[in-house]
């Protein structure tokens, strides 16, 4: 096996034993993004593989002299390219930001860097995050390494194909209504959305604030808790981020699970639903109750009106997000304006693809006068019957269970059309972020060559138990393969 | 006709303040970048209030303070449970699009400011007092620096974020010079509680108008129309009295009063209507997702109020009364807090009251009227004037060598006493020095002696002034006075 | 939707009007439903996570210079960013 196919929690005892280091390391993954982002296409923007090299080297130098290692030390890690980076691209995928370099850090990005972790690059997502297959980014489609015909999902679709195509050691993405795990259950990879308040979102380009969430997407979940503990924590610069003792959550993982009390909800299964995705759901249920757990299947009826609730809360605070695209201090301007509403017009109709004018569209209006009740202030409500819903379901449970998404990774182009459907997508994830609650996609399978994902939810700030279920699942099931990178237009020529 | 301008028309007239002032913390309402003024452009912005993508703000608490201290001072209550909203629209000196402001939940509601003028006291309601940030500033280019006519805009963003008070009162104001009246008492409540520093000048008090007329006697209220651009107290009283004329015209002529928006032109004494392309507001409010609510603890309110210092009106009451001043000099020393200040240290060190109440609206004033300075800005402090009247009371000085000695410790700054000794400026209340003075001028003048044994009295003010003019000023008056004619 | 699109600083086509519109119009009739959800006696939430009262001391920190703040700028004249006219 190449280094690069290796996850964090392999590598790290490697560096420890001396067995390899940090340079090693990157020129392995540095051959890899050679080798096959020309066909995935996840990198937006690639680190100078000289620059990587240094910082590998520096790693080496400081290991050296030092008797303290820690994980994320010499790890390429690829961002999302709505985290701010000093001196390097940040678009979002986007037009209108084409050539923005932030003049400074997201507290994701400074936290990976006093770890020592190397920034390989920037990768793919879908314009703002608006979207479940990084195919509304206005720069390239990512493919999914499993099959290069499909999409990687999306929104942190870059992130995802990245980690499953071993181009990177881990991935950081942003969730919103699940941009993280669908992604990672598309590409067979972890990924979690920690608790709302967890992660600092100083520097995360804005979608929804109150639903965004900054999260690993990893090869498997230790390496999701090795880089949680890092970035999670109080920031005095969001003032949504919650001030409270982070444990070690590598710490913590036993995969002890006896006596967990699970619970399988009926909302988010069953109709409508790809029928190997409710097997892999079945097969996963039997493995929990094998390990020790106690489950039960519960109903949570507010659910039913989460995703009409999540495409209201969410437009609207995008179209007050996304009101400082402008082209007055940054970003595209537009070349031809008399006056400055002409300027902000033809500005914003050239810089914003069509699914971000749908959200700033559907946004508006629905905060607009006379319909804010109607659509915002119900809305919001219903998120209250949501979070009620889970409270009582947490009253008597550790954790729920449910598909992290309705199918496999659909074709490219296959729901572009179809914006609706194209939602529907992400009905299994999208209540946890109207929850504030964490949520974790496993792999649970594999649907005609395709992986599935297994959603794991748990109790606010939580995270111990979260992730100790989907270790205990993770070791369990023996998740083992890997994407082939199968080509199917080459097959037909 | 009054300044009103309806005293006689039939007409009433109802205006309603809407006040912005700018707090005077050191930092940003929402980032730490410091809030100086006069700047050079954007050099005092970041992410937060340059609206860059991904940046974040956090709620100043001193700014937070400083609107509960003024809600109670303005008698409000103050909300247990308050939060910031977005109140969206696009301006170019908007860095997000979207202001964070206060909507339905603003930190202080219903409060009251009693404002005397010449006939009348009246109570003006305050509907609210909420936080938000101010915007940033537009440097119009071309078209005489107006943005209507201007060839394009450059914008500065150092003003973006700083904290923004805003007042609304209850439209009980009913002449100008009520609303004038309001501002300054407004004003020097705001000093007394150092949350700014209230220059209409440099733009962090800010006013906007709506101002209607009404029948007399009616109760409904009539169109009205809002005023903006107000630099100052006289262009409130010039721009609110033109428009109650105007308004008085329109409706005598039996039209009716458009609802707009009308600009104050100071340079023509005038309102204009601002037809700019109008656009229906649609502001969008919703909770601000980045900032979370503020519960405002009982506790925390009652030691605030506990810890108000004493405002303008109380110490004028406590000026009249204990001190003993009159009233319009007690006014006058307790209108602005430095003023107050310095009056009562010198009080304290001794001074009698009266003298110095003199001497601050007096002297002290002509000279910082004369050289643009503050009170506490200026090189006499109240330990100068206390000792200046000390020795104007013992006699050491005279009234006239006082008015030198202050002179120059106002351009110098060294205590009246070394001002005294050096220049040798020490009263002479010696009866044989002067004696000796007054017989050689006696004996110098002896067509003026004749004159005043003839009985012409005017002869012996040239005498007096010979042996002051000998003395350098220095011989007591009085002395010379009685030994002149002791003399003869 | 004009207004809409007026109040959101977009220019759309009548093409694109349409477009939008039949997409939204869909959209719309799927979130409709939670209008049939009584919600009377129940409170809003606009956070999920119930946190209050987050500050900052007031004390200044370092600001960008002229020439970061306006290292991005479409446009920058005299130390500030240019725009067209407004009116």
């Amino acid at each position: 096996m190449e280094l690069n196919e290796l996850a964090i929690s392999r590598l790290f005892p490697m560096r420890v034993m001396n067995q390899t280091n940090a340079t090693q390391i990157c020129e392995a993954f540095l051959a890899q993004i050679e080798g096959r982002d020309d066909k995935i296409k996840a990198f937006l923007h690639r680190v100078d593989a000289d620059e990587v090299l240094e910082a590998a080297a520096a790693v080496d130098k400081h290991a050296a002299a030092s008797s303290e290692l820690v994980p994320l030390e010499g790890m390429p890690v690829a961002l999302k390219d709505n985290l701010c980076t000093i001196g390097m691209p940040t678009t979002c995928s986007s037009k209108i930001l084409k050539d923005y370099v932030p003049p400074y850090n997201a507290t994701v990005v400074d936290r990976l860097a006093d770890q020592k972790a190397i920034v390989a690059g920037k990768v793919n997502m879908d314009e703002f995050a608006f979207g479940s297959s990084t195919e509304s980014s206005a720069y390239q489609v990512t493919a999914n390494p499993w099959d290069l015909s499909r999409v990687p999902g999306g929104s942190s679709g870059g992130s995802a194909a990245a980690v499953a195509a071993d181009m990177a050691a881990f991935a950081l993405g942003s969730d919103t209504g699940g941009s993280i795990r669908q992604p990672a259950s598309f590409c067979g990879v972890v990924g979690l959305k920690p608790t709302y308040g967890l992660v600092s979102r100083y520097g995360l380009v804005a979608f929804a604030s109150s639903l965004d969430q900054i999260g690993p997407i990893t090869k498997n979940v230790i390496d999701c808790a090795a880089v949680l503990e890092i970035i999670a924590g109080k920031d005095p610069a969001d003032s949504t981020s919650v001030d409270r003792e982070i444990p070690s959550y590598t710490g913590k993982l036993n995969g002890k699970i006896e006596g967990l009390k699970v619970a399988v909800v009926k909302e988010l299964m069953g109709h409508g639903f790809q029928k190997e995705i409710n097997f892999a759901l079945d097969n996963a249920v039997l493995l929990f109750e094998q390990l020790g757990a106690q489950i039960e299947y519960i109903s949570l009826p507010h659910l039913e009106y989460a995703l009409p609730a999540y495409y209201i809360i969410g437009p609207a605070e995008a179209s007050s997000n996304l009101a400082r695209f402008d082209g007055v201090r940054y970003g595209h301007r537009t070349a031809d304006a008399d006056d400055m509403l002409e300027m902000y017009m033809k500005t914003r109709a050239e810089g914003f693809g069509a699914e971000a004018k749908r959200r700033i569209m559907l946004g508006t209006y629905a905060l607009s006068a006379g319909y804010y009740e109607a659509y915002y202030g119900q809305a919001l409500k219903i998120r209250t019957l949501i979070i009620q819903d889970f409270e009582k379901a947490f009253a008597d449970h550790d954790i729920l269970l449910s598909p992290t998404c309705p199918t496999t990774a659909f074709k490219q182009g296959e729901k572009l059309e179809d914006p609706l459907q194209m939602y529907l997508s992400d009905i299994c994830t999208i209540p946890a972020n109207l929850a504030g609650i964490p949520a974790i996609s496993v792999p649970c399978g594999v649907a005609s060559g395709l992986p599935v994902g297994l959603q794991i939810m748990g109790k606010h700030f939580d995270e111990v138990t979260l992730l100790n279920a989907a270790f205990a699942f993770e070791r369990a099931f023996g998740w083992n393969l890997k994407p082939m990178f199968r080509d199917p237009s080459a097959k037909e020529k | 006709m009054s300044a009103g301008g309806n005293g006689d028309s039939g007409y009433e007239t109802i205006i309603g303040l809407e006040i912005h002032v700018e707090l005077d913390t050191v930092s940003k309402m929402f980032c730490g970048c410091p809030t100086r003024f006069g700047e050079d452009p954007n050099t005092q912005v970041c992410p937060v209030c340059l609206g860059l993508p991904g940046a974040l703000p956090v709620a100043n608490w001193k700014a937070i303070e400083y609107t509960i201290k003024s809600g109670l001072a303005l008698s409000c209550e103050i909300a247990e449970f308050t939060q910031f909203h977005r109140k969206n629209y696009f301006y170019p000196d908007m860095a997000k699009n979207y202001q964070i402001s206060q909507y339905d939940l603003p930190i202080c509601t219903g409060g009251h400011l009693d404002v005397e003028t010449d006939d009348v006291s009246r109570r003006v309601g305050i509907t609210r007092v909420h936080l938000e940030e101010d915007t940033g500033k537009l440097i119009h280019v071309g078209g005489e620096g107006r943005i209507a006519g201007a060839d394009y805009s450059i914008v500065d963003f150092n003003r973006s974020g700083i904290p923004l008070m805003e007042i609304v009162t209850e439209p009980d104001i009913r002449s100008p010079e009520e609303a004038r009246a309001f501002m300054a008492k407004l004003r020097s409540i705001l000093l007394s509680l150092g949350v700014s520093d209230c220059s209409m000048e440099q733009g962090s008090m800010r006013c906007d108008a709506n101002l209607s007329l009404r029948p007399a006697g009616d109760t409904e209220l009539g169109v009205k129309t809002e005023v903006k651009n107000m630099n100052s107290f006289r262009a409130l009283v010039r721009a609110l009295a033109f428009e109650v004329e105007r308004q008085t015209k329109v409706l005598q002529a039996g039209e009716t009063v458009e609802q707009e928006t009308r600009h104050f032109d100071a340079a023509k004494n005038i309102t204009t209507s601002l037809r700019t392309k109008e656009y229906a507001h649609d502001y969008r409010y919703f909770p601000e997702p980045d900032l979370v609510p503020i519960k405002v603890e009982r506790a925390i309110v009652a030691d605030m109020a506990g810890k108000l210092p004493e405002l303008p009106d109380a110490r004028r009451m406590r000026f009249i009364e204990s001190i003993g001043l009159g009233a319009h000099e007690a006014h006058l020393l307790s209108d602005t807090k430095p003023m107050g200040d310095f009056f009562e240290e010198c009080v304290d060190g001794g001074a009698d009251p009266k003298a110095a109440a003199n001497w601050i609206l007096g002297e002290l004033s002509m000279h910082l009227n004369a050289t643009g300075l503050e009170i506490e800005d200026c090189a006499v402090t109240p330990k100068h004037l206390t000792q200046l009247l000390k020795l104007l009371d013992e006699g050491t000085i005279s009234g006239k060598i006082a008015k030198a000695v202050f002179e120059e410790m106002y351009e110098t700054g060294k205590l009246p006493g070394v001002i005294v000794d050096e220049k040798g400026m020490t009263q002479i209340s010696d009866s044989d020095e002067i004696g000796r003075v007054v017989d050689a001028v006696l004996a110098e003048n002896p067509k003026a002696v004749e004159e005043l044994k003839a009985g012409k009295d005017r002869a012996i003010g040239f005498l007096v002034g010979q042996v002051m003019r000998l003395t350098k000023g220095r011989a007591n008056p009085q002395m010379v006075n009685d030994l002149i004619k002791e003399r003869l | 939707m004009k207004h809409v699109a007026l109040l959101a600083r977009l220019e759309l086509s009548d093409e694109e009007l349409d477009y939008f519109g039949g997409q939204l119009a869909q959209i719309l009739e799927h979130i409709d439903k939670i209008s049939a959800v009584d919600t009377s006696n129940v409170e809003p939430t606009a956070h999920a996570v119930e946190v209050t009262n987050v500050f900052r001391e007031d004390e200044t920190t370092p600001s960008l210079s002229q020439d970061e703040a306006l290292s991005n700028a479409p446009k920058a004249e005299s130390g500030g960013f240019v725009v067209p006219k407004i009116v």
